[in-house]
């Protein structure tokens, strides 16, 4: 579960109006089925999807607002909390769990101090463990934001981390 | 005309080592030199060989360069391109004849048992130009399909092929087919799986980055046998690389008629659309990928009716996996007897497996139906590194089972591995050697369905939390050895009881590790250790006094104190103050601590 932080909403009109477009363009489409993509458009504006984000997608497609938290809460790509501004990955997909990410991401949560799903205090980093990302041959992978580091050792995330502290 | 042509991998894993970078740089240079009109530079799907990456082939030599780094860039161009002399150094060995010229990728070990249908133009083709995808006989099918075959002739040719789905289950697909063009309606669907969700496989993944126009001509292929005019690819978020060629080969599809209206001029309509997943690894199940499609949590739907004859949006609708669909073009254009030529009995074709965890040559193979597991992880995959011993084999991922040492002459196919208790599943391949534990790798995957169980049956929600705890106590050696009967009553109740295939197959890999390796679970429970050294709680570290030199780096570094020992004496270890963290065996120079 991740680690409630008492982060006041401060969405912006900007972000309101540009996600009212986008589930009015996606409401063209014509058919049923559109909750997901219109999280997902959420999440891409604001980082999360906090109450006030679902109560406006539930008034603008017509559904209540239990409905959207169930569907937000069923997908792990969906955060009710907001992220670090670094997002740190770890595989722990089969291949990488049988080359030793499970250290890799242990030490992480030693040296954080945080646990998988959760935020520091400073909203630098947040960490998940993240399902195959597809680049078995470098096997153990973490990711940070869009970095990819293959063959990480638990001696090795000290000095990664280093590389995004300040 | 080129007097060359650089193939540079684009594929995820290559791409994460930085492929991107090194095409931009080829480019810039060729640019600088004036080549443009002489060298072709051009970005391809991925060549399956994922261990060697970043991987690029230069022709006409057919230059094989692996590990290729960006600061290498200058010396191929310099030397290979304006001098015409091949960077050995960088040449992928196994492609060095022993005169020193080049050998034929397919002579490799690596390519040589081999035999690519669903992955045939990756790593060859552009995926990102329609253009290279018809001049390798592209929609050739299609065009073949509306022009001078009936609906009912695409199904018989398909079912006569023995082509059977590639996700996992097996089913025919020419009977799928059948069904859904017996369901009355007039809407019906025709959906594509690529939510591929297996830890450790990613075939489909790379056939889509690869060959995306093979699946969409697949899909409007069985869209025109159903009788559908409407497609949607469900594919996860996760994968970026994989839904951008997509979207563009969908828009260059559309801008060549080949989806939309009146396809071929022969008044069939079909379009498709992208769904994306967003995590969930239910979804990979039929009926909760439609329900996910349609907007909603993605809880399995009891069968029947299936899907074939109320589906998604309450219409008939068949859904196929990815790598199947990458067959169908061929089967079209060379006939059902070529297809079934390959493989077994009972499975026809190919199939492609993910090689990963302990084993040389990571990535994508594809081989024929009935070869052996000891082909594909010793001829092709070269083995276990670092001279440790092969010791089982997991395939299905969460739904398969472990395949030990002594069965590794089992010809590969769907029956055979359902026979020795595990499943073709997707098609990932993990090797695992003496280090793994098998109980831990057992618990990994019930913490995975633990954490994806989507809570709809209790035998599965409830269940795999129970049993996973089981194993939690197996690993602490708290368990008794009526604990490990208890756990495999549990794995049959769970078994009968989900609703869905999730449930259904979620304690394969505990009840295949107990049946195969029980002396490793009752080595955990009897004696409290674990044989491989993995599971920390019954792990004790110990000094071998004849090799310890008294250098007392490791009391040094030992966090707890836990160390003693005067200088070039031999040093103990105190279990009880010992936390397992493994420092001084990292740190001692002489190999003189064991994990015991």
């Amino acid at each position: 579960m991740a680690k409630k932080i008492d982060v006041p909403f401060n969405g912006t009109k900007e972000q309101e109006e540009k996600l009212r477009a986008e589930l009015a363009q996606l409401k063209t489409r014509g058919d049923n089925g559109l909750m997901i993509a219109a999280l997902q458009k959420a999440q891409d504006i604001y980082g999360y999807l906090p109450e006030a984000v679902q109560q406006i997608i539930a008034d603008e497609l017509g559904v209540s607002l239990a409905e959207v938290y169930g569907v937000a809460t069923f997908y792990a790509q969906f955060s009710l909390y907001p992220k670090g501004q670094y997002k740190i990955g770890v595989c722990l997909g089969t291949a990488c769990y049988v080359k030793g990410s499970g250290d890799v991401y242990k030490k992480i949560c030693d040296t954080l101090k945080i646990e998988g799903g959760q935020c520091t205090d400073d909203l630098k980093f947040s960490l998940d463990a993240t399902r195959c990302i597809g680049c078995c041959g470098l096997a153990p992978v973490m990711t940070v934001n869009d970095d990819v580091y293959g063959k990480v050792t638990p001696d090795e995330v000290e000095g990664i981390l280093a590389k995004y502290r300040d | 005309m080129f007097r060359s042509h650089i193939l540079v991998c684009g594929g995820t894993g290559c791409t994460s080592g930085n492929s991107m970078k090194i095409y931009d740089a080829l480019v810039e240079r060729i640019r600088k030199e004036g080549l443009e009109n002489e060298v072709h530079v051009t970005k391809t799907g991925c060549f399956g060989l994922c261990a060697l990456g970043p991987i690029m082939i230069v022709y006409p030599e057919g230059a094989f360069y692996s590990q290729v780094k960006v600061e290498d860039v200058d010396e191929i161009i310099n030397e290979h391109i304006i001098k015409g002399r091949i960077v050995t150094r960088l040449l992928y060995m196994e492609t060095v004849s022993e005169d020193g010229g080049i050998k034929a990728l397919n002579d490799t070990n690596f390519y040589k048992k081999q035999h690519r249908v669903a992955l045939r133009n990756c790593g060859v083709i552009n995926p990102e130009k329609i253009e290279e995808y018809i001049a390798y006989d592209g929609y050739e099918a299609l065009g073949k399909v509306l022009t001078e075959m009936t609906p009912q002739d695409v199904i018989d040719v398909i079912s006569k092929s023995g082509l059977r789905g590639r996700g996992g289950a097996g089913f025919p697909t020419g009977r799928k087919w059948q069904f859904a063009k017996n369901s009355v309606g007039k809407k019906k669907y025709v959906c594509c799986n690529a939510d591929e969700g297996d830890p450790g496989a990613f075939m489909d993944r790379s056939i889509l980055e690869g060959d995306p126009h093979a699946v969409i001509e697949a899909m409007a292929i069985a869209a025109y046998a159903i009788g559908s005019d409407q497609g949607y690819i469900y594919v996860r978020a996760e994968y970026p690389i994989a839904v951008q060629r997509l979207t563009i080969a969908i828009k260059q599809a559309r801008e060549y008629g080949l989806l939309g209206k009146n396809i071929f001029n022969s008044g069939f309509n079909f379009d498709l659309d992208i769904r994306l997943g967003a995590g969930a690894f239910v979804c990979g199940e039929e009926t909760a990928l439609m329900t996910s499609i349609e907007g909603h949590r993605g809880e399995p739907r009891p069968r029947p009716p299936f899907p074939a004859v109320k589906g998604l949006f309450g219409k008939p609708t068949i859904l196929n996996n990815v790598e199947t669909y990458a067959n169908i073009p061929q089967i079209i254009l060379k006939g059902a007897d070529w297809f079934a030529s390959m493989g077994t009995e009972k499975s026809r074709g190919t199939k492609v497996f993910a090689l990963g965890g302990k084993i040389h040559n990571t990535g994508l193979v594809e081989i024929p139906m009935g070869t052996t597991m000891r082909e594909i992880i010793y001829d092709i995959g070269g083995g276990c590194p670092n001279g440790k011993k092969f010791k089982a084999a997991q395939t299905g991922g969460p739904s398969g089972g472990c395949i030990p040492a002594h069965l590794i002459d089992t010809p590969i196919d769907y029956d055979n591995l359902i026979a020795i208790g595990s499943m073709m599943g997707s098609g990932g391949l993990i090797v695992m050697d003496e280090d793994n534990c098998m109980v831990d790798i057992a618990k990994f995957f019930l913490e995975f369905t633990v954490d994806e169980s989507c809570g709809k049956c209790t035998a599965c929600r409830i269940g795999t939390k129970r049993l996973y705890e089981m194993l939690c106590k197996v690993t602490d050696g708290t368990a008794t050895m009526e604990d490990l009967d208890k756990m495999e009553e549990l794995c049959y109740y769970i078994k009968e009881n989900s609703l869905c295939g999730l449930g259904q197959t979620a304690p394969n890999p505990v009840l295949s590790t107990l049946h195969y390796f029980r002396d490793e679970y009752e080595a955990h429970v009897r004696d409290k250790r674990c044989p491989a050294g993995v599971c920390k709680k019954l792990l004790r570290y110990q000094i071998v006094a004849d090799k310890c030199k008294g250098c007392t780096l490791c009391a040094r570094n030992c966090p707890v104190g836990a160390i003693s020992g005067t200088v070039k004496e031999p040093h103990v270890i105190d279990p009880n103050k010992c936390i397992k963290c493994g420092v001084c065996m990292e740190k001692c120079k002489f190999g003189a601590i064991i994990k015991a």
